[in-house]
């Protein structure tokens, strides 16, 4: 009886130790715990799709542990500070998407990348965190909801680097990063009326927009619409996806036993189109089991932007949350074959380090929104 | 930081909370949509989407059967299957062919004769139908190309069975040879059954036998990925092999009627009158058709191809001559058979023959004539005025039906491909192909195996071991038995046999005793070839018509030799209980006695066992 109290008490003191632990380096335990074991899902299917290439799986790995190491010390940063950043980091940002444009590094047809000498930096990435930042600083500086002509200001301060990285190309990037602005516009208490307003708007520049596309961009919108008419170029994805998916069934064909991906006949199977390797390995039920871990996250996002002390934190967090929802929807939309095909990668899962670097610095900045309220004026 | 009431932080609380909710919903919304859609891909079409996945990776390949073998009667190998390594192509999945070609040469000597084959068979393939580039690799080609494989997609190492005949020449003639199947060809077969085979039966034996040695293919489902590579079996149905031949042919008598031949062109025709089975089957000159498996280059296609001497041409089974006199037995027999005449009738020869009120004179071959003559006579000098006045008395309806009986004017039914048929002239004929009355004077030229009369070396041989036979006709044939390799018993081919009735059996003693004093008697036209050994009976001729072939042109003055005669000789043995039966066919040989008769005797010594030698050459006049 002694016994059994005393190591209850032990666990419950080690359990609190661990909190205690989690608690001074800043980091929200829930939220912690569901993105380890998405990462670690994650590897298990890079193992697969990268056809038992262990290499690969190390370097997801390397990539894996800088990017905790990044989201840890973002999360010690309070988000006054961040606050205080977000304006000269927006700007520095834009600074550097101009100079994309003016001296970047071509890759696949677009100009992207940054040649740093020592690094290839792709600013566009900072800026999906930069535009959510600006505007929830911008908004914060009046009271929620915001007016129209703050709401105007936050519309600009999204469109400048929108449009710039659209026009690398990248409408992929360029759609997160309008959507990051848009949400944080969103949980900032925009006006129903407004996003009505906002969304005939869009829909009457939709015409503007496909003229100004590219002809690769248009014809993926046209292989979207009818993947069969071009079931070798660019419907081939697309179809084979829905093979993969389809195949799988309710259980799945069982891990590493994927004939699509293994056999090569799914192409970009262990980045944009994991999902499919997902489905196809570990059927219904997995993709269940994973969009349920994808919503436990969402919804501890959203509990923390709830729960915030200050406007700043709130929309960010708030943001930041749905934004990991957009990505989602816009890969498991694009691979299951209900959007078109857009260059998003599945979030925590794809192999990649730029996406999860994003991403991971972002549940930085939403656990940093958490847990420090002490330091924050009451 | 700007300072907020209470009110404010309260009112901001609640919309950013309602915002989440709301944000919370559009989320749930928008998982179970993406649910739905996966529901739908995964439960509802699964089994749509199973068997596309299945089709994807599961490909069926056919197993082509290994082709049977061909044996002598002696089981002296004729033609084999030689494992050889060619690089083949398969033009659908090569980006820039003349690159792939240019890049392989590299590490592969390739030469300009391999890429003139490789353009012309590229013509001739089926879609996805790999193409040889090289032949022959060794095995250290093998090697090396088997390191730089990953550079070329689309371009095989394949490991072939290829036909050889051991004798080349010898047997070209009757076993033909395979090559590769062309469109035409694939378009006459059962292509699934064809589905792995890249050759096939072009002539003689192997074409008459295609169905028997081909086999029946095999298949195997094999996983392949997205490259179409090749990564494991998942289920195979062996092939069944092609049945060996065991044929009649005796490789030792082949070879001697083709010594016997020498220099000459001509065809020896030997058969068993047992049981048709043919013994030797010569056509001279020949070609290697050892040449044509891998397809024969263009130059040297048309080098044979324009021969004077036609090497490609087989004179056995294709060569069309007027039989000249050796017809005299049968239209004898005729006589006889119809009761037209008896052995005892006989017939005064001038040296010529004329129809009564007619002042064309047809001549006998001896000017002065051969006086009184009855059938027996008739035939050992080989007197043509007894033949003119039998064959007017008969009539050219008699004549041809009873000669079509011994097979003349159709073909024999040997299993040898492209067998011609010859010409049996008739009324019928004549009307249907010149537009034209039959003349009575035509009648006497058929009398005596002239004029537009025409039989093959193969019909006169079956026709010559049919009066051996006493009037059993027996369908020739080259290939004895077949058998699954490796099975014990051997499935026999059917001997296909039909009797000719000429009324009395008297007939066939008069006959063949007439034939057998063509040889034995000291005014017979053959007397040169008798034998101490066993007796002969046989009719020579000569057949007058210059008909090498249809398209060459004649040129006097460049092919003075090609104008003469062609000698004939027709001959079976021994007499009493006749083995074999033999037509000698030697053009532009001059006398059928003298120049055809010695190479039916050597034949016959060779199969009979005899070694007595053969006279000297002696001048033989007659025909």
């Amino acid at each position: 009886m002694a016994i059994k109290t005393l190591s209850a008490q032990l666990n419950a003191a080690a359990e609190a130790a661990t909190l205690g632990v989690l608690r001074r380096l800043h980091l929200d335990a829930p939220l912690l715990l569901g993105l380890l074991t998405l990462c670690g899902f994650g590897l298990l299917v890079v193992y697969s799709a990268g056809d038992r290439n262990f290499e690969i799986v190390e370097r997801q790995l390397v990539r894996l542990t800088v990017a905790f190491c990044l989201m840890i010390a973002i999360a010690q940063v309070p988000p006054r500070l961040l606050r205080q950043w977000s304006l000269a980091l927006y700007l520095f940002g834009v600074l550097m998407l101009f100079a994309v444009l003016l001296f970047g590094a071509i890759g696949k047809g677009a100009q992207r990348w940054l040649d740093l000498g020592v690094i290839r930096f792709q600013p566009s990435e900072l800026l999906k965190l930069a535009v959510p930042m600006a505007v929830a600083w911008l908004l914060s500086l009046r009271p929620l909801p915001p007016r129209p002509s703050w709401i105007l200001a936050a519309i600009i301060v999204t469109l400048i680097p929108v449009l710039l990285i659209a026009k690398q190309p990248d409408l992929g990037t360029s759609l997160l990063v309008l959507s990051a602005g848009a949400l944080v516009l969103f949980m900032a208490g925009l006006s129903w009326l407004m996003i009505a307003g906002l969304g005939a708007a869009v829909a009457a520049v939709a015409p503007v927009v496909w003229l100004l596309m590219h002809d690769y961009q248009r014809a993926r919108i046209f292989t979207f619409l009818n993947p069969e008419s071009d079931p070798l170029g660019t419907g081939y994805h697309i179809i084979q996806s829905q093979i993969a998916i389809g195949s799988g069934g309710l259980y799945g064909k069982g891990w590493l036993n994927g004939t699509q991906s293994h056999l090569e006949f799914l192409p970009e199977r262990h980045t944009d189109f994991i999902f499919a390797v997902i489905g196809e390995e570990f059927g219904f039920a997995g993709i269940v089991i994973l969009l349920a871990l994808y919503l436990f996250i969402i919804g501890r996002g959203l509990v923390i932007a709830v729960r915030s002390i200050d406007s700043y934190g709130r929309t960010l967090a708030g943001g930041l949350t749905l934004v990991f929802f957009v990505y989602i929807f816009v890969n498991t939309g694009m691979v299951t074959g209900l959007l078109p095909v857009v260059g998003v990668p599945l979030p925590l899962i794809s192999y990649g380090g730029t996406s999860m670097v994003t991403l991971l610095i972002g549940f930085g900045m939403i656990m940093g929104v958490e847990t420090h309220k002490k330091s924050a004026p009451t | 930081m700007r300072l907020t009431s209470l009110e404010e932080r309260q009112r901001e609380q609640r919309l950013v909370t309602n915002r989440a909710l709301v944000a919370g919903a559009v989320v749930i919304v928008g998982l179970l949509l993406l649910c739905v859609r996966l529901l739908h891909l995964q439960v509802d079409r699964h089994e749509h989407f199973s068997v596309l996945s299945m089709e994807n990776r599961v490909k069926i390949q056919p197993v082509p059967p290994t082709r049977g073998l061909i044996y002598d009667a002696k089981g002296v190998l004729l033609a084999d299957n030689h494992p050889t390594f060619a690089l083949e192509i398969t033009i659908e999945k090569v980006e820039n062919l003349a690159a792939t070609i240019d890049d392989l040469a590299t590490i592969i000597p390739i030469e300009a004769s391999d890429r003139a084959r490789f353009e012309r068979l590229k013509r001739q393939r089926m879609r996805f139908q790999s193409v040889p580039i090289r032949l022959n690799l060794s095995h250290k080609e093998v090697a090396r190309f088997a390191v730089n494989s990953y550079r070329f997609p689309g371009v095989d190492v394949r490991a072939e069975l290829i036909r050889t005949y051991p004798f080349a020449e010898a047997t070209a003639h009757v076993l033909g040879y395979v090559g590769r199947i062309n469109e035409r060809e694939m378009s006459q077969i059962d292509t699934s059954n064809y589905a792995g085979t890249h050759f096939i039966g072009k002539g003689g034996l192997e074409k008459a036998h295609e169905d028997v040695l081909h086999g029946k293919v095999g298949y195997q489902q094999v996983e392949v990925n997205a490259r179409g590579r090749i990564l494991r079996t998942l289920e195979s149905t062996p092939p069944t092999s092609g049945q060996d031949i065991f044929l009649s042919l005796d490789m030792t008598l082949q070879q001697a009627a083709i010594d016997a031949l020498g220099d000459r062109r001509g065809a020896v025709v030997a058969i068993d009158p047992r049981d048709g089975s043919v013994l030797a089957m010569v056509s001279k000159p020949s070609y290697d058709p050892n040449r044509f498996v891998e397809g024969i280059s263009g130059k040297e296609y048309n080098a044979l191809l324009h021969s004077l001497d036609k090497p490609l041409f087989d004179r056995a089974a294709r060569g069309q001559y007027p039989p000249g006199s050796t017809v005299k037995p049968f239209i004898g027999l005729g006589g006889l058979a119809t009761g037209v005449t008896t052995a005892h009738k006989t017939v005064y020869c001038s040296g010529a023959f004329s129809l009564p009120g007619q002042n064309h004179r047809f001549r006998c071959w001896r000017k002065g004539g051969h006086g009184t003559v009855d059938l027996e006579k008739s035939i050992i000098e080989s007197c043509d005025v007894y033949f003119y006045s039998l064959a007017n008395q008969m009539g050219i309806d008699r004549l041809h039906s009873f000669l079509s009986q011994f097979g003349f004017g159709s073909r024999t039914g040997i299993d040898v491909a492209g067998e011609l048929a010859g010409l049996l002239p008739s009324r019928e004929w004549k009307q249907r192909v010149r537009k034209q009355t039959w003349y009575p004077g035509e009648t006497l030229i058929v009398g005596i195996g002239q004029g537009s009369f025409l039989a093959t070396p193969l019909q006169l041989a079956v026709a010559t071991a049919t009066i051996a036979n006493r009037g059993r006709l027996i369908v020739p044939r080259l290939a004895r038995a077949s058998r699954f390799p490796g099975a014990a018993t051997e499935t026999p081919f059917p001997v296909v046999a039909r009797q000719i009735n000429v009324g009395n059996p008297r007939y066939w003693d008069q006959v063949i005793a007439a034939m057998t004093q063509v040889v034995e008697s000291p005014r017979g036209t053959a007397k040169r070839i008798r034998s101490p050994e066993y007796r002969i009976a046989g009719k020579t001729g000569t057949s007058q018509v210059f008909t090498l072939g249809q398209k060459q042109t004649y040129n006097a003055a460049k092919t003075p030799e090609r104008m003469r005669d062609h000698a004939l000789f027709i001959a079976f043995a021994p007499v009493d209980a006749p083995r074999i039966a033999v037509a000698v066919l030697v053009e532009n040989g001059g006398h059928g006695g003298s120049d055809a008769a010695p190479i039916a005797r050597r034949v016959m010594d060779v199969y009979l066992g005899s070694k007595s030698p053969l006279p000297p050459d002696e001048a033989t006049d007659g025909d």
